[in-house]
């Protein structure tokens, strides 16, 4: 039986904005509690202890954050060096840094100013999605608090000179990824940049950057004041800590909770969301991380844990934790074709095979999921998503070609049966409604 | 991608009124001054707040502002979806159409905009020429599905965890000028679990203000270390 997280251990106790989301109010919280102390503790110790948190970045990819931070440069050079905070939450199924930054913003920029101390910025940027329309006015708010109680500003109580900017985009799903980021902060269109060099060595203006998720940046003051090893306690190796879940689907009551890592899907779904729509047995599928995560059938849901190398053993991610649950009743493939033209709608067009690729795949899907198909393109279909995969500049490619991989590998039969039935004049689809 | 020109029919001339030209100055004290630029977004923004879309005389002056190549603020404003880059209803409807709003109704939302603006398309204004919708990509309140963004001169605000009902009964009121509330219309706060097994977010002692007492930092021995 899992250990569920308790209140205690939440670190974002306004995520449902019940309470007071100004200064504060998050004060009243805990927040900006001692961190002057831990400011004073160091830049090793800080980075330290991020490590020894486990903390993996919160955005998609889970790449550690201490380590991350401590890839800037020791000295500072004739370049400043910035933080930049990517707020541009666009993968579907994800809506938890939304939460954070109307409900809790204090959490972001307290974590703003540890993390730029610890990677020696004085100044951090963070980039907003165009339509957070009132998460940029809540931000935006909440910064001038910050800035009117000397938390942060030239001259504030903490002793490191800061400044916070809220930046937003305009509707680009790929200026969520870091380097089309800067690009789009730096007034161009968000098309990603080649790697190397790496944003560490030559980001924002050219400058030493670090782009974390808003979740990363977020979790780090509580981690810091109640310690790494609290931290690593929730959660298995190497997939540590606590974590914010967006449910959304086929769920009797969607939500988003913040919960430990590797907690089993089943119990995520029972305990907060009421259960999927029907029953578990009504369960078609879940996609576990956000829409770029291949599916997966039930079968597998039925135990698998919420972690990182859990569902990277099922071939699949945690990606954002973003689960998008699916009942009997759905469409599968229909599903994952409108996953494929939202990829279509979003490359942006610099790399021949994502902008090729995508459009290609969501209309032969589109097919499929009319049964307008023959059976041969699966293997077409398979074929072209793995000359997509690995391909491009970016990870839109692979986002891209994982969930039509995803559907192939565990829903082939489908497909089949579509196209056998739409050749015989049948009905194609029927929904297999639970109601 | 997708494919975006310029509207054919163009005004003259733009200009910031003066309450957006406060918040052009707002903009550009985030940035470098070499690094103007940065501020192209923000700025086209505010031109389509204040005119409704942005128009080629906007883009121009930007531009000029910030110091850019007309093509290069060009570039922009054709890559970035949320520019109108032609007029648009006064009330602009913005339903999600992606997988997690799809899958809880977001096809009954179009049907409702179909059926009472017409077709899909910002340019496509109504019969009384007050509104128009189209799809678009996730808006990220997924666990508010299905939902939309509504853009006008209140705001570019969400409404969420809809129904064709509710919808609609939106739309009347935005129709009748009446103020229209933001958020879940379900009776949610935000995206709390309602039906959860266990308490969540309730102990009291989260709010008392206990959590503000002064703390020892945990792993702070030995010796503070170098700064």
């Amino acid at each position: 039986m899992t250990q569920l997280l308790q209140d205690k251990d939440r670190i974002f106790t306004n995520l449902y904005g019940h309470h007071d989301w100004t200064l504060e109010g998050a004060k009243e919280r805990g927040s900006w509690n001692g961190t002057k102390e831990i400011l004073e503790m160091g830049r090793g110790w800080i980075i330290d202890q991020m490590k020894a948190s486990g903390l993996r970045g919160r955005g998609g990819a889970g790449f550690p954050t201490g380590l991350k931070w401590s890839f800037m440069p020791r000295e500072v050079g004739n370049r400043p060096h910035y933080l930049v905070v990517n707020a541009d939450e666009s993968e579907p199924g994800t809506c938890k840094d939304r939460e954070i930054m109307r409900h809790d913003p204090q959490h972001l920029i307290e974590g703003c100013l540890i993390a730029s101390f610890a990677m020696q910025a004085h100044k951090c940027y963070i980039y907003l999605r165009g339509e957070y329309v009132l998460e940029r006015e809540r931000m935006e708010a909440a910064v001038k608090q910050a800035y009117e109680a000397k938390l942060i500003g030239p001259d504030n109580i903490h002793g490191w000179d800061f400044d916070v900017y809220i930046h937003h985009g305009a509707g680009a799903y790929i200026c969520g990824e870091e380097t089309a980021l800067l690009e789009s902060l730096e007034g161009k269109k968000g098309q990603p940049r080649m790697k190397p060099p790496f944003p560490a060595g030559a980001g924002l203006y050219g400058c030493p950057t670090t782009v974390n998720n808003v979740e990363s940046i977020a979790v780090a003051p509580t981690i810091l004041r109640r310690g790494a090893d609290w931290f690593a306690s929730f959660g298995r190796p190497n997939n540590t800590g606590t974590k914010v879940f967006s449910i959304s689907g086929h769920v009797n009551a969607p939500c988003n909770v913040e919960e430990v890592m590797s907690i089993p899907l089943k119990t995520l779904i029972e305990t907060h969301c009421g259960g999927v729509r029907g029953g578990w047995d009504n369960l078609k599928a879940v996609i576990p991380g956000g829409s770029s995560v291949p599916l997966l059938p039930k079968e597998i849901c039925d135990d698998v844990l919420m972690d990182f190398d859990a569902l990277r053993e099922h071939r699949s991610g945690l990606g954002t934790a973003a689960v998008i649950v699916m009942d009997k009743s759905t469409d599968v493939v229909k599903a994952i074709a409108r996953i494929s033209y939202f990829y279509k709608h979003e490359s942006c067009g610099q790399c021949t095979p994502c902008r090729e690729g995508t459009g290609w795949m969501w209309r032969v899907l589109e097919r499929m999921a009319r049964g307008e198909a023959d059976t041969s393109e699966i293997d077409d279909l398979l074929d072209v998503a793995g000359q997509v995969e690995g391909h491009t500049i970016c990870a839109l490619g692979d986002a891209a070609a994982w969930p039509v991989q995803g559907l192939i590998r565990h829903f082939r039969h489908e497909i089949e049966e579509r196209i056998a039935n739409y050749r015989a004049g049948k009905p194609v689809f029927v929904s297999a409604a639970a109601e | 991608m997708s494919v975006r020109r310029l509207a054919a029919e163009q005004p003259q001339s733009f200009a910031f009124s003066a309450e957006s030209e406060e918040k052009v100055q707002f903009w550009l004290k985030k940035y470098p001054e070499d690094r103007a630029a940065s501020a192209v977004i923000p700025l086209l923004w505010l031109a389509q707040k204040q005119e409704g879309w942005v128009s080629e005389p906007a883009i121009r002056l930007i531009g000029e502002r910030l110091g850019m190549p007309y093509i290069r603020v060009y570039e922009v404003a054709t890559f970035y979806t949320m520019f109108n880059l032609t007029p648009v209803g006064e009330h602009l409807i913005q339903v999600c159409g992606t997988t997690p709003c799809w899958l809880r109704g977001a096809d009954d939302l179009k049907a409702v905009c179909e059926k009472r603006i017409g077709k899909k398309g910002r340019e496509n204004l109504s019969a009384d020429g007050k509104f128009s919708w189209e799809e678009v990509e996730c808006l990220g309140a997924c666990a508010n599905a299905p939902m939309v963004q509504i853009a006008n001169k209140a705001g570019d605000y969400y409404y969420e965890d809809l129904t064709a009902e509710g919808l609609e009964k939106i739309l009347d009121d935005l129709q009748a000028g009446k103020e229209i509330k933001q958020g879940p219309i379900s009776g949610r706060h935000a995206s709390e679990p309602t039906q959860s097994t266990v308490e969540t977010l309730k102990d009291p002692s989260l709010y008392d203000g206990s959590r503000a007492k002064p703390i020892t930092l945990p792993n702070s021995e030995p010796a503070k270390a170098e700064g």
